[in-house]
């Protein structure tokens, strides 16, 4: 009866998100929609960082592949086949990332990452000014503000059902012990090498297609912009402020840094990088299990006492 | 007469300068326990690794029933039959025990899942004398617990072969009679097994042969009794001190 019930309230708070852009003006559903997109970004990125512990900064790669594919390709072909060469363009730079990084371990895994993204960052740059002599682009494509929302929130629900799946297989338990220790998954029959690259390519996905739906968002997008380094950081604080070890732990470091971060942006603008990293800072000494396990532990710890 | 299930010739592993398994062969007949033996540094866990497929030979060959294993990757080998434990325990700290042996079950040799694999794990944690214990976290176990649940993982893949690591060390005399009767009690059931040991009771105990390394190197095989008496055995053991 359980999981009934957690697919009716599922069902529930989809069709009142859907909604939103129904009823809300202009600035609300602007701060839905990076809502939203953080949503995407920080489920997606602890589908596969939360089991594994491989902490990962790639996220602005994949997110940038997918604003600059549909960038390039504005105007020139119907929209579902923008999304689609965006996610094979994401997921093919994914695999081989995957394939030659993920036996990186720790801190060079880090590292390797938070290059990664700079380095596609200097190659799209190095081709706009060397080759097309633009740097920059107009994103012209016939796309409103609820649209956006509403396939940021169709992928928020894809991401969320394979997360649901995922934990309930094979695969989401091979994963958890990866990343509890990946010498004894190998030696237990653990196919560790295709566990990691098929979760970081789901994961790489699912950012390529926020990237590429967020892109109408900017009329005008340079590398600067789609490969920002700091949305790497700030989803990275967002899963770990609300908890990776539960699927919808992320939301709960959503929401309250994205408010935090639109208030420090206004209020803030040319400290705001010293800022976001402050408040990483104190979310790790703080809380180090997230939100969710924090609000767990007391649960239990309640519990024992009564 | 039978084929041997583990086949070993000629197994050799450097590690700069220095030969960690030197020109190693050996033999275990389906059904055998055989001791590994010999003072610390010797090469008793490289040879483990190397069959494990934690670590590649650099010359010789392992053959598990006649089929070259010696350049697989750890997870083939282990999908084969060939499970192990560690020197140093290791179980899946974030994971229930349930959870440890259904790791165990999930990706080996007759993989199963769903009820089927929940029922096994009970089982396999009952064998091992954990029942009961199925929710509890790994952080609530004694260290014996502790070994009990990496035996119960490593039995979860229905090895052909067991490889155990010092299993038997750090327990106390009762404890230590447990796992002797559990370890004999896995024979019972056909399993081959290469243990690696110092405790002489187990070894005396348990095998049906030994092989004592030092330095690398094969000094001596046989029945325990008879090895273990051998002069350059004891001037192995008298020279390094630590037995
Ligand atoms: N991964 C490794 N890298 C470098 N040296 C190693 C490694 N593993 C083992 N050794 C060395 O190989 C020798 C044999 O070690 P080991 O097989 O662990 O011995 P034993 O298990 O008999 O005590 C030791 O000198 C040890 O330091
Ligand atoms: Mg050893």
């Amino acid at each position: 009866m359980k999981p009934v019930l957690a697919l009716a309230a599922a069902a529930i708070a989809v069709a009142f998100l859907a909604a939103v852009p129904l009823y809300a003006d202009a600035y609300q559903l602007s701060l839905a929609i990076t809502l939203m997109n953080y949503t995407v970004l920080a489920t997606a990125w602890s589908l596969f960082s939360g089991p594994t512990r491989y902490v990962s900064l790639a996220t602005v790669a994949f997110f940038g592949i997918g604003a600059y594919t549909v960038a390039v390709l504005a105007e020139r072909m119907a929209w579902p086949y923008i999304l689609l060469i965006a996610l094979a363009v994401g997921l093919a730079v994914a695999l081989v990332v995957g394939l030659s990084t993920l036996r990186l371990s720790g801190v060079y895994f880090v590292i390797f990452t938070f290059g990664l993204a700079e380095l596609i960052r200097q190659i799209v740059t190095w081709y706009e000014v060397n080759v097309t002599r633009t740097l920059g682009r107009y994103v012209f494509v016939d796309i409103d503000a609820a649209d956006i929302y509403w396939q940021l929130l169709g992928l928020a629900v894809l991401a969320f059902a394979a997360g649901v799946l995922i934990r309930r297989s094979r695969l989401g338990l091979a994963l958890r012990v990866i990343g509890d220790d990946e010498t004894v998954a190998r030696h237990i029959g653990i196919n560790t090498t295709f566990a990691k690259v098929a979760l970081f390519a789901l994961s790489a996905s699912f950012m390529t297609l926020c990237g590429a739906v967020m892109a109408p968002r900017w009329t005008y997008i340079d590398p600067a912009i789609a490969f920002n380094p700091v949305v790497s950081f700030q989803v990275l604080i967002m899963a770990l402020l609300g908890g990776v070890h539960r699927l919808y732990g992320p939301l709960f470091g959503v929401v309250p840094l994205v408010l935090l971060f639109e208030f420090l942006l206004a209020r803030f603008p040319n400290h705001f990088s010293i800022l976001v990293g402050l408040a990483f800072m104190l979310i790790v000494y703080a809380i180090p299990q997230g939100i969710v396990g924090f609000a767990e532990r007391i649960a239990r710890g309640k519990r024992g006492a009564a | 007469m039978s084929t041997p299930l583990l086949e070993i010739s000629g197994l050799t592993r450097r590690f700069g300068g220095l030969i960690a398994v030197d020109n190693v062969s050996l033999a275990l007949m389906p059904g055998e326990i055989m001791g590994l033996l010999g003072p610390n540094g010797s090469g008793k866990s490289t040879v483990l690794n190397l069959i494990s497929g934690a670590l590649r030979p650099d010359v010789g060959s392992i053959r598990l029933d006649g089929h070259e294993i010696g350049n697989s990757a750890p997870h083939r080998i282990a999908r084969l039959g060939v499970a192990r434990t560690f020197q140093l325990v290791r179980i899946l700290p974030s994971l229930n025990c349930r959870e440890n042996v259904l790791a165990g079950i999930a990706f080996g040799r007759d993989a199963l899942w769903g009820h089927a694999a929940e029922q096994r794990a009970e089982t396999l944690l009952a064998r091992v004398g954990l029942a009961g214990r199925a929710a509890t976290a790994t952080g609530e176990l004694t260290y014996i617990d502790q070994k009990r649940l990496e035996l119960a993982r490593a039995l979860a893949l229905d090895p052909q072969l067991l490889l155990l690591d010092e299993w038997l060390a750090g327990l106390n005399p009762s404890e230590l009679q447990q796992g002797i009767a559990l370890v004999r009690s896995l024979r019972g059931e056909g399993m081959t097994i290469l243990l690696v040991e110092h405790v002489m009771d187990a070894i005396r105990s348990l095998c049906d042969r030994c092989i004592v390394m030092n330095a690398g190197r094969k000094i001596a095989e046989g029945a325990p009794d008879a090895v273990l008496s051998e002069a350059e055995v004891i001037r192995a053991y008298l020279g390094d001190d630590d037995a």
